[in-house]
Parts: C-alpha cells; structure tokens; sequence
C-alpha cells in the first residue's frame, strides 16, 4: 500500500483510477435505460449548511445555467433526488441534514461540497462541526476546496451522472441500507439518545 | 372507439411535454439561459415514475391524483381534435360544452382532496389559492360559453367549431374571446395568475407532499389538461383546425402569448387576481354578451 505521501496519493489515485480495480457494468438494458433516465434528471433539494451554500444559487443563473444538465431545484425532499450538504456542518446542522435525507425518496444521492466534508477543513478542530461527513451519511461525491467555484460544483454534477449512467459505483443510499448499524452507531455518538428515530420506531409510533 | 381515444390521449401527452419543455425552452431564453432540452419534462416524469413513494396519508391522499388524472382525461375525450374529421373525435358526439366546463372543476377538486387528507400546510395553502381563484377564472370564461352558445343555437363544440368557416369567433366575437383569453392565462397556471404554486410563498405549494410516482401523475395529468385547454381555446374561438399541421400551429400559437405574458409580468396576490379577474375580464365578457 502506497504511503501517505504526496507521491503516495499519486499513486493511490492511479490505483483508483485503474480500470480493473472499478465496478464493471454489468447491467441488463433495461438497468441501464432506468440509469440514463435517473442520470439525465436531477431535482436538488434546496437546503444549504455552511457556508458553501453561497456557491450553488450561481449555478442555477444565466452565467452558469445548470438546468442544461436536467438539474433543478425542490422545495421538498420528497421529490428531491440530491442533498448537497453544502460546507461545514455543526451537530446541530447535521441533525436536520440526516432527518431532510432519511425523508427523500430513493434513489437519492449526496454531494460533499467544499474541504469541511472530506476532513473538517479549515474547522479540524472545532467541538461542535463534524469532520468527516462520510461517518454519517454515504457521500457519492465530494468536491474539494475551501470554497470550490460553481464550474467545480457543475463538474461534480457531470461526474455523478457519468457515475449514476454507467454504475460506476455502488449507490449511497444502498450502502446506507445495507451498513445501517454502522451510520447509525456514529450518529448516536453525537446525538445520543436524541438520534432521529429508526424506521421500527417510527412504525410503532404511527400505530398508537 | 377504443384506439381513437387513446390516440387522444397519446397526442396530448407528447405535446403537453413538448409544451412544457418549449415552456422551460423560452423562459431560459428570455432569462439569457440556453435552458434544458426539449424532452426535459418527459425524462423528469419517467425518473419520478421508477421513484419509490414513501408517505402514506391513506387512500383519499393517492385516490386525489388519479381523480385529477380522469378530470384531464374525459375534459380531453369530449373535446373533437379536428374540424369535420371522423378520427380523433374520442366521446364528443356524446357530450357538449356544458359538459366540458363542468368536467374541468374536476382537476382542482381531486387535487383539494388529496391535499386535504394530507395536512401539510403549504399544501393547504395552496389549494386554497387555488380554489379561491378558480372564481375568478370561471366568471369569464363561463359567460364567454354562454355568449358562444347562444349566438350558435348550440352547446356542440362541434356545431361552434363549424360554424366558424366565413370568420373566427374570436373576430366576429372580439370581447367574449379577449374575456376568455385572459381567463385561459390563468387556467394555465402562468404569471400573472400562478397564486397556486408559488415558488417563493408556498413552496411547491398543491405539489408539496406528492412524492414517486403520485407526482408524476400529477405531472402528467398537467400536461394532458393543459394541451386540452388549448385545444378548446382553439375549437371554440379560431375555427378549429382541418389538420393536425393547423392544429400543432394553433395552439403553438396560443400557448406561445401565454407562456409571453407569464414571462413579463409579476405574479398577483391571490385577492389581486380575483378582484382583477372579476372585474376586468368579466366586464369585458359581459359587454361582449351584450352584443351576442
């Protein structure tokens, strides 16, 4: 394994970007019309946490103009399909991002945007913001930069739906299904006994 | 029968889409966007159609957008496509006028029941808006078909259509049809009249609580109603259409000013447009039965 170098992520990301190590797409035709579909329409949930959330307004104007790409936005996360989680994000914040996210419907995918949900950034040693977004919900894709410009966010979003078309990568909201024990163990670390309910209590309350 | 109506339908879905994804066309070219494609809406409807659904309100909540599904779809049925032709007349030798306006309140009256079982306020909200203004629209467009009826001796679309080869109703008729035309703005749901699903107020407003594929029927139906209003702007006040070539361009035509006007103007508080619509166009439709 390379070290943790600068020549040493050099040649992880040549790891990763090997083709034997990635997912290859196996998938009937119908599959992939399905994907092409959920690629080529993305509703965005509009919900910003940190300071990032400055930077997604633009690239919904003329100068940027993401709506090209079948992107817009969404009131509700009922009909959303994506949650930027937009910059740093305070306990408090993360909070509402995992109940927004728990109420989307599935399909649904997750954009880190800016360094703070990767490792913290500029907030490594705050008490109260997490530092790796990944600990509590499946991140599809991260855009690094403190903060990153709409080109790389519209960049993200092209990325995803070349991810979301050709299954390069498993879903994040199958992982969060499948590995549901482990989210929820990071969560209850912060939130103790104030985590958003599980699916069983919700049922149950709903039948009293 | 069978095949004929469900062309019908056919027609009206593809071109309700292409509508609407002219619709989102022209706005982005108007804001300077180059905008999405043409089929954007139609790639929107099918992701939400393999979307799961998740809340469940009961079965009022999901029997609110099939009950707005038929609404559009027998308004559509009754209305006759073509001028004089034997293909793609659905069910209009059955009904007439009358029954068309009165199966056009079904739409909002399906989506008030499914909201109402939902109780999300903005939901709520929205619904009232809309049936608030839903008087305000009915007044003028109801006395323009009033004007039209007695001036054919006829509630038959078909009978009003026909009768319009030396002249269109809407220059032999110039205030019934400028009354019915600003009424058909806000049966469109643009600006100025879009109290219902506000964007900046209301959020999704009616729309709110609709997830999966309850919201794609709801979008679906939207586009089949809208094509269906067009296509009775048309019959009734430009003469119909001899061909579907005419009748693409008719309504083009039509949904074009409307899709204009929405972009130039400011929305309406919904008592704005209530007293707006029941004063001016009303007046002008009254004026124009006058001279019937």
């Amino acid at each position: 394994m390379p070290e943790n170098t600068q020549e040493g992520f050099i040649d992880q990301q040549k790891v990763l970007d090997n083709e034997e190590y990635s997912i290859k797409n196996t998938q009937s035709i119908i599959q992939k019309a399905v994907d092409w579909f959920r690629a080529r329409s993305m509703f965005v949930l509009a919900y910003g946490t940190g300071c990032g959330a400055i930077e997604m307004p633009p690239i919904f104007t003329s100068r940027y103009d993401i709506e090209r790409l079948g992107v817009v936005g969404v009131a509700t996360p009922r009909q959303a399909d994506i949650l930027i989680v937009s910059g740093y994000c305070s306990y408090k914040t993360l909070k509402r991002v995992i109940r927004s996210y728990e109420q989307m419907n599935e399909p649904k995918y997750v954009i880190g945007l800016g360094s703070c949900t990767i490792n913290g950034g500029m907030y490594w040693d705050s008490y109260n913001t997490i530092k790796k977004l990944d600990e509590y919900l499946p991140v599809d894709m991260y855009i690094n930069g403190c903060m990153p410009r709409p080109e790389a966010l519209i960049e993200g979003f092209v990325k995803l739906q070349d991810n979301i078309r050709n299954a390069k990568s498993e879903a994040g909201y199958i992982q969060y299904r499948e590995n549901n024990a482990f989210y929820r163990a990071n969560q209850e670390k912060i939130f103790g006994k104030n985590t958003t309910p599980t699916f069983e209590e919700n049922f149950a309350g709903m039948n009293q | 029968m069978f095949l004929d109506s469900l062309a019908m339908i056919a027609l009206a879905y593809i071109f309700g889409f292409l509508y609407y994804g002219l619709y989102r066309n022209i706005s982005a070219r108007v804001h300077g966007r180059f905008g999405p494609s043409l089929a954007q809406s139609f790639f929107d409807s099918i992701k939400l159609f393999l979307k799961e659904n998740s809340t469940n309100f009961g079965w009022m909540f999901y029997a609110g957008p099939i009950i707005m599904m038929i609404g559009a779809i027998t308004t559509l049925l009754f209305i006759p496509y073509l001028n004089g032709s034997e293909h793609l007349v659905g069910l209009s030798q059955y009904g007439n006028l009358i029954l068309v306006l009165y199966l056009m309140v079904l739409e909002p009256l399906g989506n008030a029941m499914g909201i109402g079982s939902n109780g999300n306020p903005f939901g709520v909200m929205g619904i009232t808006r809309g049936l608030t203004r839903l008087i305000g629209l009915e007044l003028p467009f109801y006395i323009a078909a009033i004007g039209l009826m007695i001036a054919n001796h006829s509630a038959d679309i078909g009978v009003i259509m026909t009768n319009q080869s030396e002249g269109y109703n809407a220059f032999t008729h110039p205030l019934l049809f400028i009354g019915a035309f600003i009424s058909f703005l806000g049966f469109m749901g643009k600006s100025p009249f879009d109290v219902v699903g506000a964007p900046q107020e209301v959020y999704s407003g009616p729309a709110t609580e609709f997830s999966g594929k309850f919201f794609a029927i709801a979008l679906s139906q939207s586009a089949i109603f809208s094509f269906a209003k067009l296509l009775l702007m048309v019959n009734l006040f430009l003469g119909g259409a001899q061909s579907l070539v005419e009748l693409v361009a008719k309504t083009f035509v039509l949904f074009l000013v409307a899709v204009l006007v929405g972009n130039v103007y400011a929305r309406f508080t919904t008592a704005q447009s209530v007293e707006f619509l029941v004063r001016v166009p009303t007046g002008i439709a009254l004026v124009g039965l006058l001279f019937v």
